[in-house]
């Protein structure tokens, strides 16, 4: 083998190596390279109990309850299979409506209500036209739909 | 074939060839910036839900698929080097690495300016795509920080390749952090699953940005690189003759 053959070897092996010590090492920690924890898992008890955790999930049509006088809120979150009610006071970023991503911050309480400390709106991959948005909620299924779907398929196993 | 290669590769030659190149990579850069930042700032009709704000991918997205792309001509040009001892490809990825910090910069900060209106928060730890995206440009700091702590040039190309080859891993990371993971930032529009995800009127001039900031790009590593080897090869005859030479420097 030439010198020049052996050095490529050795770039060669040494990249896959890595590569296959990188990929065991991200399937290891799996869960912590998570940025949030699916409703599903949650409800299924699947939760760091000992400290607060991220959630994920949409917004589900009409169930923002917001109480007067106060920057307190209520809505309930799923992952189109099943749902958890959050309760949050404070201030909301600009992209949080019902049918939304969230991110919410926080912990369960007592009665398996999540309260959220910080609540961040997650954008989607989308980005249209107002009058195209439109035209495509005309003709809804879409996410909405998905979100409006009830916590009957809900089966955390 | 070949003899183009070691053409290509003899610094004098290339020296000359990466004068005569750059404006053809810096003039249509710039032109379709400018028609992509005009179009996309006037022109394009804003988004359904972000309004205005979502402007910032004209700068946002072009920055990030640079640092992306900075990096891979870090890691193939060190990885030729290595392999082939072409003294040249060193060169070109040691003038390629703050180009890419740059890049990676602008890409983080833009996309945290957008993220304190849209998702509620600067920065979050913990965020695969965000982490990783900072671990890239760590990777830039880092291999620069390499390089100037080598007084042996030989020795610090060898060194800082083998480097920016073991950072490929995180380029991959990068890539496919929102996919394998979940993560606060959004999935792929542009190259999304059936299609873009974006209408024609917004991507057009996302597009002309991407093509003008990678033109550009490249005009700066040719020019970068000039430098560099005008630097590395200031002992050698053809540096000496050249400057020397009555038309003076060229």
């Amino acid at each position: 083998m030439k010198p020049r053959q052996q050095r490529m070897l050795a770039v060669g092996l040494a990249l896959a190596g890595l590569a296959i010590a990188t990929a065991l090492t991200l399937r290891a920690f799996q869960d912590n390279m998570m940025f949030f924890i699916d409703i599903s898992d949650v409800v299924a008890g699947e939760y760091p109990e000992a400290r607060n955790f991220r959630i994920g999930g949409l917004v589900v049509d009409d169930s923002i309850e917001r109480e007067p006088d106060s920057l307190e809120i209520r809505f309930r979150v799923t992952d189109t299979r099943c749902e958890l009610p959050v309760s949050y006071t404070g201030v909301l970023p600009d992209l949080f409506r019902e049918g939304q991503g969230v991110v919410a911050i926080g912990r369960l309480d007592d009665s398996e209500t999540f309260v959220a400390d910080r609540i961040l709106a997650k954008h989607d991959e989308n980005y249209m036209a107002p009058e195209v948005a439109e035209m495509l909620a005309k003709h809804a299924e879409g996410k909405a739909a998905m979100a409006a779907r009830g916590t009957a398929e809900c089966n955390p196993t | 074939m070949w003899t183009w290669f070691h053409k290509l590769a003899s610094p004098p030659h290339f020296y000359r060839l990466a004068k005569a190149l750059s404006p053809w990579f810096l003039v249509p850069g710039l032109a379709l910036i400018a028609y992509g930042t005009f179009t996309g700032l006037f022109i394009a009709p804003p988004d359904y839900q972000q309004g205005d704000a979502y402007r910032i991918i004209y700068v946002h997205v072009p920055s990030a698929y640079l640092s992306q792309m900075a990096y891979t001509v870090m890691a193939i040009a060190g990885g030729i080097g290595l392999i082939w001892r072409m003294k040249l490809s060193h060169a070109v990825a040691a003038a390629v690495a703050p180009l890419g910090a740059w890049f990676t910069f602008l890409s983080l900060a833009t996309g945290s300016i957008w993220g304190r209106p849209m998702w509620g928060t600067w920065w979050e730890w913990g965020d695969p795509r965000m982490m990783s995206q900072l671990i890239l440009l760590f990777l830039y700091l880092g291999y620069m920080a390499l390089r100037a702590s080598i007084d042996d040039t030989a020795k610090a190309d060898k060194a800082s390749a083998v480097l920016a080859l073991v950072g490929v891993i995180n380029l991959v990371i990068v890539r496919y952090s929102v996919e394998w993971w979940s993560s606060l930032h959004q999935g792929q529009t542009i190259l999304a699953e059936g299609g873009p995800a974006i209408d024609a009127e917004m991507l057009y001039p996302l597009l002309a940005n991407i093509l003008g900031f990678a033109l550009v790009f490249g005009s700066l590593l040719l020019r970068r690189v000039r430098t560099e080897v005008l630097y590395r090869e200031r002992r050698t005859r053809w540096v000496r003759e050249m400057i020397l030479s009555p038309q003076g420097q060229t």
